[in-house]
């Protein structure tokens, strides 16, 4: 089929940030089936509130306090995480650096703090129900600390290499929206985890 | 703020610079696969990967449906010692395990990889390392599951798996762990295979192509996409929880702990019931594909079909309690999972009325194609009348479990979705290869596939309500069951019948079917304007869209853009509404690392099965290969 050239698209950029590019957009696909995957857990965990008649079953409720101090740094975490975002929008090189190592020792020091919260969850998983889902609910954010810590580790190797240009601020980008994902997805399980169990 | 494209170097290549065969050489270069092992374990084109999930698609449908006629020989006569209970058992899981896993999802999603980054104009896929990685987890899935079964450690808990039946006090050993490891492997290849649609189909499209302007087929699978993201992730967590339950001792169905088993069905069922729809969306697609081109008109009442679309994805969210309704459940539930089960019938039956009235309005051209479509309006609504009964709690209770119910689910499965499916074959088939298909053999294929469907399970409604239960292996004579299972096993063989002719028409076509054309059938959308099948880059220029059919609109010359580098893999990417040029998007390279990944991410489903810790290691070794999957190679990667 003959053609004819209508408009010359020689001049766009190759790349940009937020909505603007695809990879947002995956991002925000895999935030939502992610989002699903806790949602249906948190069902659980309500669906299994609802079946027994009490609750927790015969274990003290969880120690609060690392789960409550890892809440803490999560939401000062954000602070960090929206100066990465803007310093990555900005192109500026030296910025993202910094701010990819201050979410990098917040990982860390999220992660570490995960590990006191199993510790003080005073049920095994194999003990009962209850022990199973509080077991999976933290398991399963703690897969997205990780991820998550992960993906910031080699972003920040990656910033202090030759391929540090371009698209790769957006994907610095990419990264501190999905960190929004992983501590809002938190909130409602910390309640979950450690106050429904004195609450219900 | 975005960068510009003043990096340019001296080897920027545009292709305002040039035309003609050089331009298509060229781009073919920039795009194509390399040839050998090396290049095919490496692709990244989602026409091959696309292909390749068709064909394994269709291999799995062959073989779940050997296994459907195994079955049928042993029931074909009262009290037969052909096929034990132990080998029905698992026969009957894999037959609807592989169905629906291994066929009916992925079947729609092989065809969308397929087809539309070429129905959106554009040249590859969104993200098309996920694809290939998504293609080696479904395959790894689906080897795994029937290598098991040739192992005899295939599942035999039926294809839902239920709990207390698939825990680990009355299904030791390690057949439903295949099961529901299966499940995580071709879970997560649809789910990336969703996430890639959703993003080709709001970022990719070409310039031009408004909302309003979407072929029909890209927007059933788009939707289509947006139901498997919000529905596989309770089947994901079902069978984890079940494979927690059997492996590392967790309680979440065990009643004497706490948990309950009632909970595994709403999980499975919040997904399964979506999951008829996410096989059912694609085939309306496909059937809209194929009236608007057979019946040389545009679609009747495209916002229409397109709120149809729509309203059933979020209705199949609503239904899912009608499969549990003798678990005995609070009697709100019942009336409110009744009425919305009743509900979905208006939008699907709105859409049948636009399609007849396209039809009806049009000069129909009776193609293979379109016959196909026919006997799916016949048979899908024939299924949909005994789905309203079914609707109906005191009319379930009666047949719940029963052939009735058996025939029921064939009819709106094969009908609403192996019909259209296979007239898509006829349709697509010219694109994909070059060559038609034989309507002849097209035309017989048809009718015995029409004829052998309708005789096998019509009869099976009657041995339903004569009490025949489904998933027993035999049954006495005094039953008098006999000569309708005798009818409905002769159904069956026709229908296979109908099957290998269908291959055998298939196989002869590919070396000595008529050649096709760029559009052997007169279509109005855009995978119609290139070659057949399409060169790797699938257009010399990215299309500019001024209509629903674009090829109608514009018959003497297509508008184009230009601007986009030659010697470079880019393609545009736009706004999400407008379809306004946005990027000159780079698109990815071929690479080994999705299909190390993949290697990687089999062997810890598989060692999970076998030792919890293997989630541990094997995570470790997914992560690497993540990581050299993401680190940029090369100089063209940096660029941009």
């Amino acid at each position: 089929m003959r053609q004819r050239a209508v408009a010359d698209l020689s001049s766009l950029p190759t790349y940009g940030f937020g909505p603007k590019s695809p990879m947002w957009w995956g991002t925000l696909g895999f935030c939502a089936v992610e989002g699903m995957g806790f949602a249906l857990a948190a069902g659980s965990y309500l669906y299994l509130v609802h079946v027994n008649p009490q609750w927790p079953l015969s274990a003290p409720p969880p120690d609060h306090w690392p789960g409550t101090v890892l809440t803490l740094l999560l939401l000062f975490s954000l602070w960090p995480n929206a100066v990465a975002d803007r310093s990555a929008r900005r192109q500026n090189l030296w910025a993202v650096r910094r701010d990819l190592y201050i979410m990098s020792v917040i990982g860390v020091l999220a992660v570490a703090i995960r590990l006191y919260e199993f510790a003080g969850l005073h049920v095994k998983w194999d003990q009962n129900a209850y022990g199973s889902i509080t077991w999976i609910l933290l398991g399963l954010h703690a897969t997205h600390l990780i991820t998550d810590l992960g993906d910031t580790l080699v972003l920040l190797v990656l910033m202090f290499t030759r391929h540090a240009t371009g698209k790769r601020f957006s994907d610095v980008s990419d990264n501190a929206f999905y960190w929004y994902f992983v501590v809002a997805s938190w909130i409602p399980l910390y309640l979950l985890i450690y106050w429904v169990p004195r609450w219900a | 703020m975005s960068a510009t494209a003043a990096t340019n170097e001296a080897s920027d290549l545009r292709d305002t610079a040039l035309d003609g065969p050089e331009l298509r050489v060229r781009l073919s270069k920039t795009w194509g696969t390399e040839s050998g092992l090396w290049g095919a374990l490496t692709t990244v084109d989602h026409k091959i990967i696309g292909r390749r999930y068709l064909i394994t698609t269709f291999v799995f449908l062959f073989l779940a449906g050997l296994a459907a006629v195994a079955m049928r020989l042993q029931l074909a006569q009262p009290e037969s010692k052909l096929i034990g209970p132990d080998l029905y058992n698992q026969l009957f899981t894999m037959h609807g395990t592989t169905m629906m896993f291994l066929f009916g999802v992925p079947v729609g999603e092989a065809f969308a990889v397929y087809l539309v980054p070429l129905m959106v104009g554009t040249r590859n896929i969104a993200f098309p390392r996920l694809n290939a990685f998504s293609y080696w987890v479904f395959l790894f899935g689906g080897l795994f599951l029937w290598i098991s079964f040739f192992l005899n450690i295939g599942p035999d808990v039926g294809w839902f798996a239920y709990v207390p039946l698939s825990g680990p006090e009355f299904s030791p050993g390690k057949r439903a762990d295949t099961w529901a490891q299966m499940i995580t492997f071709t879970e997560v290849a649809g789910l990336a295979v969703a996430i890639e649609i959703v993003v080709t189909v709001l970022k990719q499209r070409a310039p031009g192509m408004t909302l309003d302007r979407i072929p029909l087929f890209v927007w059933a699978v788009f939707i289509n996409s947006l139901v498997i993201i919000f529905a596989l992730p309770a089947v994901v967590v079902a069978s984890s929880f079940l494979i927690m339950d059997r492996l590392i001792g967790t309680h979440l169905f065990n009643p004497a702990e706490g948990g309950d088993a009632l909970l595994f069905q709403h999980l499975f069922w919040f997904f399964g019931h979506p999951e008829v729809y996410i096989i059912f969306l694609p085939a309306t697609g496909m059937v809209s594909a194929i009236v608007v081109t057979f019946a040389r008109r545009q679609a009747f009442g495209y916002l229409a079909l397109v709120l149809s679309l729509i309203a059933v994805a979020f209705l199949s969210f609503g239904l899912w309690v009608h499969h549990m309704f003798t678990t005995g459940l609070p009697q709100l539930g019942y009336a409110f999972f009744t009425a919305s089960s009743m509900l979905i019938a208006v939008p699907n039956g709105l859409q049948i009325f636009c399609w007849i009235a396209t039809l009806w309005d049009g000069r129909p051209d009776f193609k293979t194609p379109l016959l196909f479509v026919l006997g799916f309006f016949f048979i899908f609504v024939a299924g949909g009348l005994s789905g309203v009964l079914l609707a109906s709690v005191p009319l379930d209770t009666q047949v719940h479990d029963t052939y009735f119910v058996v025939a029921h689910f064939h009819y709106v499965l094969i009908g609403g979705a192996v019909f259209p499916i296979l007239g898509a074959i006829y349709y697509w088939f010219p694109k994909f290869t070059g060559r038609m298909l034989s309507e002849r053999l097209g035309r017989w294929h048809f009718w015995l596939a029409f004829v052998g469907f309708n005789v096998a399970f019509f009869a099976m409604h009657i041995s339903g309500l004569m009490g025949m239960p489904r998933r027993v292996y035999t049954y006495t004579a005094e039953m008098n069951w006999g000569a309708l299972n005798l009818v409905s096993t002769i159904g069956a063989l026709m229908l296979a019948a109908s099957f290998a002719l269908f291959l055998f028409n298939i196989l002869r076509s590919m070396r000595v079917g008529a050649i096709a054309g760029d559009n052997p059938w007169g279509a109005g959308t855009l995978e119609w304007a290139t070659a057949s099948p399409p060169p790797p880059h699938n257009f010399d220029r990215i299309p500019f869209v001024t209509s629903r059919e674009p090829l109608w609109a514009e018959r003497d010359s297509l508008p184009v853009v230009t601007g986009l580098r030659v010697d470079n893999r880019e393609l545009i990417a736009s706004t999400v509404t407008e379809a306004r040029a946005e990027l000159r998007e780079p698109s990815p390279e071929p690479s080994i690392w999705p299909f190390l990944a993949a290697i990687a991410t089999g062997i810890t489903f598989v060692a999970s099965i076998f030792s919890p810790w293997a989630v541990v290691w094997g995570g470790a070794l997914v992560a690497i290969t993540l990581i050299g999957w993401f680190w940029p190679k090369g100089s063209k990667e940096d660029e941009g």
